[in-house]
C-alpha cells in the first residue's frame, strides 16, 4: 500500500489535503525536489504541479524510468501550462519518432 | 559496409553464418515487438490525451470550488476544517507485463480505519461550498489515478520502444549487413584458395608428367645407344 502525495502551491495542494492525500506545499522548485526525494518511496503516484515542474525537469526525469513513483503534472490553481499536455506529445514523438498527433492538436 | 576483421577460414565461416541466423531471427523478433508495443501505445497516448484534457478541466473546477469555499470561510476555520482529515487514501501497485515491459496498475484504496466519510469535518462550522469542494474532488480523482496510470505506461512504453526501435535498426542497418558482408568474403576467399590449389596441382601434375616423359625418353636413348654399341 502505497501514499499518493500531491506538490504545490500551499493552495493547489490544499484541495487535495482536504481528500486525504500527503500534501507537500512547496513555493520553490528546491523545496520539492527535496519533498519529491524524500517521499519518493513510499509514494506511488505524486501529483506535481506544473508551475513547479518547469522549474525542475531534471529531477522529473529521475523518475521516468522508473516504475513507481509516477510523477503525474498537474495544473495548478493559476491554470493549466499545457506542460503535461506536452509531456504526452514528446513521448509519442520518442516512441514513434514523429508526433502522430500533431494535427488533431489543433482541433 | 564494412567487413568484419576476421580470419577467412572454414570455422569462422559457421560460426558467422549461425551469428547471422539468429541475427536475422532476433531481428523478426524485435521488430514484430515494436510494432506490437507501437499498436498498444499508440491506443494508450491516445486516451492519455483525451483523459488528461479532461481530468485538467475538471481540476480546474475543483480549485475554483474550493477557491469560492475559501472565500466564504476565514482561512483558518478552512485549515482547522480539513486539519483532522479521518479520510485518507492510498494506492496499491500492481505490474502488468505488456511485451516484456513492466508497466505499474493502480487501485485506489483507502487506509484501514478510516471513516468513510469524505467530510472530515463537522457541517457546523463550514459552508456547504466545501463539501460540494470535496464531493467535487472525490468525483475527479479516481479520473485522476486512471491518468497517472496511463501516463506512467505510456512513459514508460514509449522508453521501451525507443529501445526496441534502435536494437531493429541495429540490426537491419548494421549487424546483418555486415554479417553478410564479411561472409561473402570468407566464401569468395575460400573459392578463392580452391582454385588456387586445383591450379598448382594441375602444375604439379604436368611438371611429373614432363620428369616421366623425359625419363622414358633418356631409357629409350640408352637402350638405342646400348644396342647400337652391341651391333
Amino acid at each position: 500500500m502505497y501514499k499518493i502525495a500531491a506538490i504545490g502551491d500551499q493552495e493547489s495542494v490544499l484541495a487535495f489535503e482536504a481528500f486525504g492525500l500527503l500534501a507537500v506545499p512547496c513555493d520553490s522548485p528546491q523545496a520539492a525536489a527535496k519533498a519529491m526525494r524524500k517521499i519518493a518511496d513510499e509514494c506511488a503516484v505524486i501529483f506535481l504541479t506544473e508551475q513547479l515542474a518547469a522549474q525542475m525537469p531534471a529531477e522529473i526525469a529521475k523518475y521516468e524510468e522508473r516504475v513507481t513513483p509516477a510523477v503525474i503534472l498537474i495544473p495548478s490553481v493559476k491554470g493549466s501550462l499545457g506542460i503535461g499536455m506536452n509531456a504526452i506529445s514528446s513521448a509519442v514523438e520518442r516512441a514513434v519518432g514523429v508526433n502522430v498527433f500533431a494535427d488533431s492538436e489543433d482541433a | 559496409m564494412a567487413r568484419m576483421n576476421v580470419n577467412p577460414t572454414r570455422m569462422v565461416l559457421t560460426t558467422l553464418k549461425r551469428q547471422l541466423k539468429t541475427a536475422v531471427r532476433g531481428h523478426k523478433l524485435l521488430k514484430d515487438k515494436r510494432d506490437e508495443l507501437m499498436k498498444e501505445f499508440l491506443d494508450l497516448a491516445r486516451e492519455n490525451k483525451i483523459l488528461r484534457k479532461e481530468v485538467e478541466e475538471e481540476l480546474m473546477r475543483v480549485y475554483s470550488s474550493f477557491t469560492i469555499a475559501g472565500a466564504l470561510m476565514s482561512p483558518q476555520m478552512l485549515t482547522e476544517a480539513l486539519m483532522a482529515s479521518t479520510f485518507s487514501v492510498g494506492v496499491d501497485v500492481a505490474t502488468k507485463n505488456v511485451m516484456s515491459v513492466n508497466v505499474p496498475v493502480f487501485t485506489a484504496t483507502q487506509e484501514e480505519g478510516s471513516k468513510a466519510n469524505i467530510y472530515p469535518y463537522g457541517f457546523a462550522a463550514t459552508s456547504s461550498e466545501l463539501d460540494a469542494a470535496i464531493k467535487a474532488m472525490s468525483e475527479v480523482f479516481p479520473r485522476m489515478l486512471e491518468l497517472a496510470e496511463k501516463e506512467k505506461q505510456a512513459a514508460l512504453m514509449a522508453e521501451e520502444i525507443e529501445k526496441t526501435r534502435r536494437r531493429v535498426n541495429a540490426l537491419e542497418y548494421v549487424k546483418i549487413p555486415q554479417l553478410s558482408e564479411t561472409i561473402r568474403y570468407i566464401r569468395m576467399k575460400l573459392d578463392e584458395n580452391e582454385r588456387g590449389s586445383q591450379t598448382r596441382l594441375m602444375k604439379v601434375k604436368d611438371m611429373i608428367a614432363v620428369e616421366a616423359i623425359q625419363e622414358r625418353r633418356q631409357e629409350t636413348e640408352a637402350a638405342i645407344a646400348a644396342y647400337e654399341r652391341s651391333v
